[in-house]
This record gives structure tokens, sequence and C-alpha cells, in this order.
């Protein structure tokens, strides 16, 4: 079923409850994304960063609350979304090559039975070629480098085509080339109008690659523009005791400014 | 056809049909669930007889299939409990079942067919002697029967490859495209029932986790692409199954038996001798790299010292081996390879870069 946009937000989650066991993994949390940003979920180990992304896309079934694409549920907006799950949640020594791995994107427009064909490989070899890895299409994905199986996820997601892109950790131990691909990429989408949620954990980067950022840990702490949310109060709030030693070993956190420092 | 012919033709069949649904087995983890599997189903075959005193009626099929999916079901009931991992989930619920189902056969089936060596074992050599005739054909049942599952494996990972390479590389993107790995999951574990059930009344439970397994552990040492894989593990399957009823034959012993050696003494050959991932490729490789290693540590060594004063005594091969502590065996022979390869010459006992040498020196050293 083909997906529909109207005027409402591209992602639109309320009282957003997920619990393991009784464990609440996420308390009550609200969103609206804007249409057209690039947003970062930042938060410590175990905020439910990952958990709110796959609840988003109906991975994990919540305990209350609801989320909402363009108004309407997951499942009639599936073609509408692109997911790039954390590399380290795939088995690499799978027997394939980057090519096969990035037409898999194509599946969901396919629908069951139906094979890929040639549309399909070119489509997924421009989208190799956009993330600077059309030289390894052919390469079997086990002899791939950390950042250059991150790109093969990537352009997996571009070859979905959607309106709505959900990384986990895509900037995740890769080299300085893959990571600037990979925000590359991500202003071009957001550029064509494309909306972007990334789980982040460099705070560092921040300011320079999102506009919009929420704050997350079990609750939502606070969301916005990354210019007035991105404070250090609030990183605080969202980090607890452990936002001074982030402080003393990164220097001081500029809020809402284009911070160029960078870690090696 | 001989029933030599038929029963290698047979074996064959149960071969193919087992390696098919086994490659995604292996490929997801999931390996000894073709053992729980392949076990458990007896439940279901003594509850059908019971029911109606015959062992080839469907319904013992249906049963036994369903007492596959109860084991995986079982199994994974268990491991959600998270109280027990996966490997011992499946030493756990398997035997019971299996268990029960020895209880019931040697309690109220006395002397048919189903006793406990059949059971582990089949009876391969008797298959000829059962026949039917389709089209004119007349064949030994199992052919018809173990035909059937083939085909219908085929049929299924056909139209499904799709869905299950995506399900088993990843699942998580499979279920937000639609695609419910469970769904596939299950799909997957009632061919690998059908297929145990069917393959069980021929070659016994213990050959079925061998056909199921082996091959294709054998063909992803040799392949890095999944249609080959699955290809090259039906061509291990048959090799086994052939292989095996010709050393039955030479040693007079149980013909299963002797085709789950086969997929043994194949795989061990595969691990040895694969091309790139065999063992002894690999040992091959390490050996290289060190040379190559012991090589540029060399060169690095003598372009450090060329232009220094003391280069005359540096340089030389007896000071080499103290230096870098090197065994003489060793020094000599990267020495040896060095000068092969025209890095290096010897000069009144002196060991001097060549051009190339130098640069192959600082291109290491800008590593």
């Amino acid at each position: 079923m083909p997906g529909q946009r109207n005027g409402s937000p591209p992602i639109h989650i309320e009282d957003l409850t997920v619990a393991y066991r009784e464990e609440p993994v996420l308390w009550d949390v609200d969103l609206d994304v804007p249409e057209g940003t690039l947003m970062a979920i930042v938060g410590p180990n175990g905020a439910g960063k990952s958990t709110l992304i796959k609840t988003i896309l109906g991975l994990i079934q919540p305990a209350a609350g609801q989320v909402r694409i363009y108004d309407r549920s997951y499942t009639e907006q599936r073609s509408l979304v692109a997911y790039v799950p954390q590399r380290g949640s795939v088995d690499w020594d799978f027997p394939t090559n980057a090519l096969d791995v990035v037409m898999m994107g194509r599946y969901g427009h396919l629908g069951w039975l139906k094979r890929p064909g040639p549309t399909e490989r070119k489509l997924a070899l421009d989208a190799l070629t956009k993330v600077g890895m059309q030289e390894y299409a052919g390469r079997q994905i086990s002899q791939l480098s950390g950042g250059q199986q991150q790109r093969v996820f990537l352009a997996r997601a571009l070859v979905q085509d959607a309106q709505i892109y959900l990384m986990d950790e895509p900037f995740q131990g890769v080299d300085a080339t893959t990571e600037k691909a990979i925000i590359t990429v991500l202003r071009e989408l957001r550029a064509a109008g494309r909306t972007v949620v990334v789980v982040h954990h460099d705070l560092e980067t921040v300011p320079e690659y999102f506009d919009h950022v929420l704050l997350l840990n079990v609750r939502a702490i606070a969301t916005g523009p990354v210019a007035e949310i991105f404070t250090p109060a609030n990183l605080r709030r969202t980090y607890g005791g452990h936002m001074d030693m982030l402080l003393a070993r990164d220097g001081e956190l500029t809020p809402g400014g284009g911070s160029n420092g960078r870690h090696s | 056809m001989t029933p030599q012919a038929e029963i290698q033709l047979i074996a064959s069949i149960v071969a193919v049909a087992c390696a098919l649904p086994g490659v995604f087995l292996i490929l997801r983890r999931v390996a000894l669930m073709s053992d729980a599997i392949s076990h458990s189903i007896l439940l279901g075959i003594a509850v059908g007889f019971l029911f109606t005193g015959s062992t080839s009626h469907p319904l013992l099929v249906a049963l036994a299939t369903a007492s596959g999916i109860l084991t995986v079901s079982l199994v994974e009931g268990l491991i959600n409990t998270r109280r027990v991992k996966e490997d011992a989930a499946i030493g756990l619920v398997f035997p019971v079942l299996f268990s029960i189902g020895v209880i019931l056969i040697s309690r109220y089936a006395g002397d048919v067919h189903l006793d406990v060596d059949a059971v582990l074992l089949g009876e391969l050599a008797f298959a000829p002697f059962n026949r039917m005739a389709f089209f004119g054909l007349n064949l030994p049942q199992g052919v018809w029967v173990m035909g059937g599952i083939l085909l219908l494996n085929l049929l299924l990972i056909g139209l499904f490859y799709k869905e299950l390479k995506l399900a088993t590389f990843d699942a998580g993107l499979a279920a937000a495209l639609g695609f419910s790995p469970v769904l596939l999951h299950y799909g997957l574990m009632t061919v690998v029932s059908v297929t145990a059930v069917g393959a069980f009344d021929h070659v016994g439970s213990i050959l079925v986790v061998a056909l199921m397994i082996a091959p294709p552990a054998s063909a992803y040492l040799l392949t890095n692409s999944l249609p080959r894989m699955l290809g090259l593990s039906a061509l291990y399957g048959v090799a086994a199954a052939i292989g095996g009823y010709w050393l039955a034959r030479t040693l007079d012993a149980n013909i299963a038996g002797a085709m789950a050696t086969m997929t043994g003494v194949f795989f061990l050959l595969t691990l040895l001798f694969a091309p790139e991932q065999g063992l002894i490729a690999r040992a091959l490789q390490r050996q290289r790299r060190r040379q190559r290693f012991a090589v540029e540590m060399l060169l690095v060594h003598l372009s450090r010292h060329e232009n220094e004063p003391e280069a005359g005594t540096e340089n030389s091969l007896a000071h080499l081996v103290e230096e870098l502590k090197w065994q003489p065996d060793f020094a000599q022979s990267t020495v040896r390879s060095a000068q092969e390869e025209v890095f290096v010459e010897r000069q009144n006992g002196l060991l001097l870069l060549t051009e190339e040498g130098r640069q192959v020196a600082s291109r290491v050293l800008q590593r």
C-alpha cells in the first residue's frame, strides 16, 4: 500500500511508554519531528534511544501510547520510512556482496514473491556511487571495513527512496571519510525535503551536523532546535552526574553555535 | 533400475532435500534445531501410530510435522523466559519429546517397524521393497515421497528466496519492510520438519542431522555467494550419499551410518583443503605474511643505517642476526628472498639496498 503524506508531522509520538518486563525503558515520551529536519537523538547508554527507533518501526510493541507517521499507523506508511540498523546487528559473514545488500532496500517496494531485476540493480549501483562505494559493488561484505559496511547500509536506505530516514548510530566507529560521506548524504536528504532522525553519540558534533535534537533519558528531557535546546543545563539534566565528567574531558560545549571542535 | 541404484537415488534425493533448508539453518545459526526436530518428530509418529495403527497413514506425517513445530515453539518459549540460553533450551526440549515417543513405541507398538534402531539409523537397504507405481513408473515409495518433498522445498525456497535471505541477514529490516521474520522462521521450520519426517523413515534421525548440517557447512567454506552455497550443498549431499553407499558395501555396514560418516569426511577434507578458508591455505597465508614482514623489516633496518659511518658493521649479516633477534636460518632465508626480489645486493659480506629496495623501505615506513 503506498504511503500518504499530508499536513501532519512526519513522526508524531504521544505518551509513548515501552517496558521490558515491567521495567520502563521509555516513559511517557512525546515527540513531534518537523518535516525536512535533521534530528539527533542524544542520551546516555540505556536511555532508550534504539528502543525509540525500533518502536517507531513497529519492531517493539509499546506498553502505552502511540506512534503516527503522517497521522497514520506505521503499517500503512511503511513505504515512506527507511531504516538503518546498527552495523553490529547483522552477521557480516553472510555469503553475499555489497550490491546485493543494497538491493535489499528495494524489497519493500517489490513486495512478496517479486524478484529484484535490472531496475533494482541500477538503483543500487547509483546509491553505492552516492556513498563513494561503486568500486566495491561486487565485494564480499565481510571484506569491507567497518566504515564501508556502514556506507553500504546507508546506500541500502537510500534505495528505499523514503520520506523519513531512521538511523541507529550510523557514525559509530567509522573513519573520517565515511563520516564525511554520511553527513553529506544526510544534508542532501534534508535539502530534498526528507526528514532524518539519527541516534547519535558524539555530543561535540551535534551543533555542526543537526538542526533539531531530542535529549532522551528514558523520558524526553527536552526537544527542539539545537540552538535553543542543546544547552549545558539541559545536557546536565539528561546525563546527570556524568555530564560534568564529559564537560571536563571535551571542554566547554558551545550551545547552539557551530562548534568546530572535532573528535579524532 | 537395480535395487542398488534405487537406494542411491533415494539417498541422493534425501540429501538434496535436507541440504537446501540446511543452508538457512546454518546461516541463521540454528543448526542444532535440525537435531531437535529430527528426534522429536518421533513423538508425533508414535501418537499417530496409536491412533491409526498404521505406519504410513498421512495423519502420521501431519502429527510428526506438528511435533517438529511444537519443538521449535517450546524452545523459543524457554528462551523467552530469559532463564535459559538457546543451546540449553534445545537440549532440554527434544530429549523429553523424543523419549516420550520411545516410551509410547516400546509400550504399545511392540514389534512393528517402529523399533529404536530404525529410528536412529533407518533402514535404507529395505527401501526398494516398498514400491508404488505412478504414471506407469514402478519405483520405490521413497523415491515418490522424497521426490515430492524435494520439489516442495525447491518451490518454497525458490518462491521465498528473497524474503528468506533478507530475514536471515537482517531480521530487523525484514520486519520493518513488512516481511514478518517470525512467519518466515516458522515457515522454514515447517519445511525442516516435513523434510525430517519424510527422510526419517528412510535414513533415520542421525543422517537427517548430518545431511542438514555438514553439506551446507562444507559449502560455506568454499563460496561467498548464497546461490552457489545452495548448489554446492546439494552436490556435497549427493556425494556423501553415493560415497556412503559404496563405503557401506565395502565394509558391509549400515548404509545410513556410512553416509553420515561420509558427510563428516567431506567436511574435514574441505576444512583442510578449501582454497581460501581452508586450514592449510590459512597457514600458508600466515607463513607468507611472516616472510613478507621479515623482508620489510630487513629493508627498513638497512635503509636506516645506510648513510651512517658504521654502516659497514651494522649491515653485515652477523650483526643483523644479533640486532633483529633472528635465528641464523631465518635470517639466511629472509636475506635470500630479499635478494631474489632484487631488494638487496651482497658486496664483500655486506648487504646493500638496491634502488627498488630503498623505495619499498620508504613505502613501508609511510604506512
